[in-house]
């Protein structure tokens, strides 16, 4: 490294230079801030503005009416300590989170792999398995609803004509969530398309470089498929969870259809039937935000949300290394 | 200050900037249309039948006719949800007139001055509202001391039965008291194989008008004490009733049994609501099923008589729930005076509560129309006249926070009827300390 003597003359001549470099600079800022202008708007309107509302109206009483006043922790405490359905619905969101998003991933992953083996007939699965996905969520919801009624649906009749045990489904708060389950993985059509994808692009040559290895099946799924899809289950479980944590139409369409407040326009309906079982965050937001204005106790809420999704995501991608092949 | 930091507090002052700008309440008189000429407000109401769309769209033409100078556009089949975002919400777009069916909303719509104030508007056009509506109407449209709404017509609730299967059950009159209804439910039961045929009455919670403020009502519960605090473990009528509904889900073949009975029901709006399928004998509900059995074509004979009471409340017979619809004006609503004069009209002009009463079988809630000899000659409809004067008819109070103290004790009903709550005692003081802690939070 070679040193320069910092001498007056030294200054004088070096003044100019860097005055004219500090200009170059700036305006390449300058330039970099135009370009990144859109970015910044949009971070800023939909991203920061949002955040440091929640953040603010967390710690005042405000009913969406009478002006904000302050009440320092109040609603910190009355969400976490005074307020029944925040616990239910913070497990539920958190057991539809692990279950469903791992059954889903599964199911997706499973029928994709099967569908690429068929040999004939799989474009018919593809449409067949495909197809539930493009239905919308009330009409797919209030056809579960139909069919897993406990008293009319057709599935507790054929459980019953097999001398099986017919469960309550919507209308029990043990069947709830595995009844939303199998919703959405009757729905599984979108993951099942983007596995199928990543699956017929893992390089033909690996797995018969590894048969004659003598692998098997198993372990080619093991040590060919897995790592060469791994980026595409990163992607199906960052993106499930995000889904889980934003589950809202599914559980309130099954719960009104089930509890039979369905009609009536001077009726509201409370989310969460039967006993809290369906109950979501997201539900708790509006809720407690646009059925009770207790605005200062759902951003509480809101927030809460957004920092489980920053835990969920960021312990994923802590294990972005196990995930993701080496050339990723 | 650090760059990051100036960013996050600009950010901050941004978005605090941007809440300051939250909506204040407008004034509770309006002084821009005063003489209410040539304007078109809004009306927003919950109705959804036809018969009753066909009897609200009746009133709003009488009105014009009288008020050529007022249109009013009217949007139906709305809820609670609706009205009270809207309310907050403002703009061209918003109600300036509501009604709503939920009278336990009172005590929002008024206490958050979403509601105008109608004091002024009341003693301008020199309304005695004692002598022109019954007690406990007027008390359960304002709240404390507040007079945000007024009522626009009356519901009373009753006992429904199928006299054709009273008949052949061998049952001669409908049951006066909780023992009597017990027996006769019984009576009327008709098991089939793991389900029934017929039930004599779906006693559990969401049986649709099967509620709290239903059984609430049999037994006369004090919801609040003298200081606005909740009162369940302190009356014993409370115990009572929940015990008493237990007795009759149990006697009637247990929660699950009759669970799963219910999943088989109709919507309770349309035709095929089970009281007019004949899935069950008897119901609770209110005087308009009586309009929407007959529409829905049932092929037996209806009964109505007034609910049952407790075997100690004998001499209380002929009470029961009374709810009704509230009206209001929107205190964003810049033509106060012209909405007005329609909630006026609506609510005290004798014909025109009479002629809506009349058209969709709903109790009156003016003493004048009352009396009125317009009022429609029907027998079914007295029986509800008589519930709805009876001196120990009551209804479940306004709250702070609406009905959320009713939500917490059905929540505690439905745990208790199926049997995960026990100790009933102090599942009611946790109630009692539920409910304080919401309206506290709620003020």
């Amino acid at each position: 490294m070679t040193s320069f003597p910092a001498t007056d003359e030294a200054v004088r001549i070096a003044a100019p230079a860097q005055g004219s470099l500090r200009r170059k600079r700036r305006r390449e800022t300058l330039r970099n801030l135009a370009f990144l202008s859109p970015w910044l708007l949009g971070v800023g309107l939909f991203f920061l503005y949002p955040l440091f509302s929640t953040i603010y109206f967390s710690f005042v009483k405000y009913d969406g009416y009478t002006p904000p006043t302050l009440v320092g922790l109040r609603n910190w405490k009355y969400v976490f300590t005074d307020f029944p359905n925040f616990w239910p619905a913070m497990e539920n969101t958190v057991w539809l989170v692990l279950i469903m998003v791992t059954l889903r991933v599964a199911f997706g992953l499973g029928i994709g792999l099967l569908i690429t083996k068929i040999k004939t007939g799989a474009g018919l699965f593809r449409t067949a398995f495909y197809l539930p996905y493009l239905a919308p969520p009330v009409a797919a919801t209030m056809s579960f609803a139909f069919l897993l009624n406990p008293g009319t649906g057709p599935v507790n009749n054929i459980l019953g004509a097999l001398g099986l045990p017919q469960p309550g489904w919507f209308n029990d708060p043990t069947w709830s969530k595995p009844a939303l389950t199998l919703l959405a993985i009757w729905g599984i059509g979108d993951l099942m398309v983007i596995f199928m994808a990543s699956l017929l692009d893992v390089p033909k040559e690996q797995y018969e470089a590894s048969e004659l290895d003598g692998a098997g099946p198993l372990r080619r799924f093991q040590h060919i498929t897995l790592p060469n899809i791994s980026p595409i289950i990163m992607f199906a479980v960052v993106t499930g969870i995000i889904q889980a944590m934003q589950y809202y139409t599914q559980p309130l369409v099954a719960g009104k259809v089930a509890s039979g407040v369905i009609g009536g326009s001077g009726q509201q309906f409370e989310p969460g039937y039967p006993d809290k079982s369906t109950l979501t965050l997201p539900q708790l937001v509006y809720n407690l935000g646009f059925q009770r204005f207790d605005i200062g106790s759902a951003s509480v809420v809101a927030l809460v949300l957004f920092v489980l999704s920053m835990i969920f995501t960021g312990l994923l991608m802590r294990r972005r290394g196990g995930l993701l092949s080496a050339e990723d | 200050m650090p760059r990051v930091h100036r960013a996050v507090a600009a950010a901050a002052a941004i978005a605090l900037f941007g809440t300051a700008c939250t909506g204040t309440p407008a004034g509770t008189t309006a002084s821009d249309d005063p003489s209410a000429k040539n304007v078109e407000i809004l009306f927003w109401h919950g109705w959804s039948a036809p018969s009753e769309v066909k009897g609200i769209e009746a009133s709003i033409k009488n009105f014009q006719a009288k008020f050529p100078n007022i249109k009013v556009k009217v949007v139906g089949n709305i809820n609670d949800d609706k009205i009270k975002q809207a309310l907050r919400t403002g703009g061209p777009s918003s109600p300036d007139v509501v009604s709503s069916f939920t009278t336990t909303n009172v005590g929002a719509f008024c206490s958050s001055n979403v509601f105008t104030d109608l004091k002024p508007f009341i003693e301008k056009s020199a309304i005695n509202l004692e002598e022109t509506f019954p007690k406990p109407v007027l008390d359960y449209t304002q709240f404390e001391g507040k007079r945000c709404a007024l009522p626009l017509l009356n519901d009373a609730y009753g006992l429904y039965y199928n006299k054709d299967a009273f008949k052949a059950a061998g049952i001669a009159n409908p049951p006066k008291t909780l023992s009597e209804f017990e027996a006769v439910a019984k009576k009327l039961t008709k098991p089939k194989g793991d389900t029934f045929s017929q039930l004599g009455f779906m006693p559990n919670y969401h049986g649709y008008e099967v509620t709290t403020s239903q059984y609430g009502a049999l037994w006369g519960l004090k919801y609040f004490d003298e200081q606005g605090k909740s009162n369940a473990s302190k009356d014993p009528n409370f115990v009572k009733a929940y015990q008493g509904q237990k007795k009759l889900v149990d006697a009637l073949g247990g929660f699950a049994k009759l669970e799963k009975y219910r999943t088989t029901f109709g919507d309770e709006w349309g035709a095929k609501n089970p009281f007019h399928t004949g899935q069950v004998a008897m119901t609770f509900d209110g005087e308009w099923r009586a309009g929407m059995a007959k529409d829905a074509g049932i092929k037996f004979e209806l009964g109505v008589a007034p609910v049952p009471v407790p075997d100690d409340q004998e001499d209380s017979y002929g009470k029961g729930y009374l709810s009704g619809t509230i009206i209001g004006i929107s205190n964003k609503s810049e033509k106060k005076n012209a909405a007005w004069e329609l909630t006026k009209y609506l609510t005290t002009d004798t014909d025109a509560v009479v002629n809506f009463s009349n058209a969709i079988h709903n109790v009156p809630s003016t003493f004048e129309a009352l009396k009125s000899p317009k009022l429609a000659d029907d027998p079914i409809m007295d029986v509800f006249i008589g519930i709805a004067q009876h001196k120990d008819s009551n209804s479940a109070p306004a709250s702070v926070n609406g009905g959320a103290y009713l939500v917490t004790l059905q929540d505690l009903g439905y745990q208790y009827e199926s049997g995960k709550i026990t100790d009933l005692p102090a599942a009611l003081k946790k109630a009692d300390e539920q409910i304080d802690k919401d309206i506290a939070q709620a003020k």
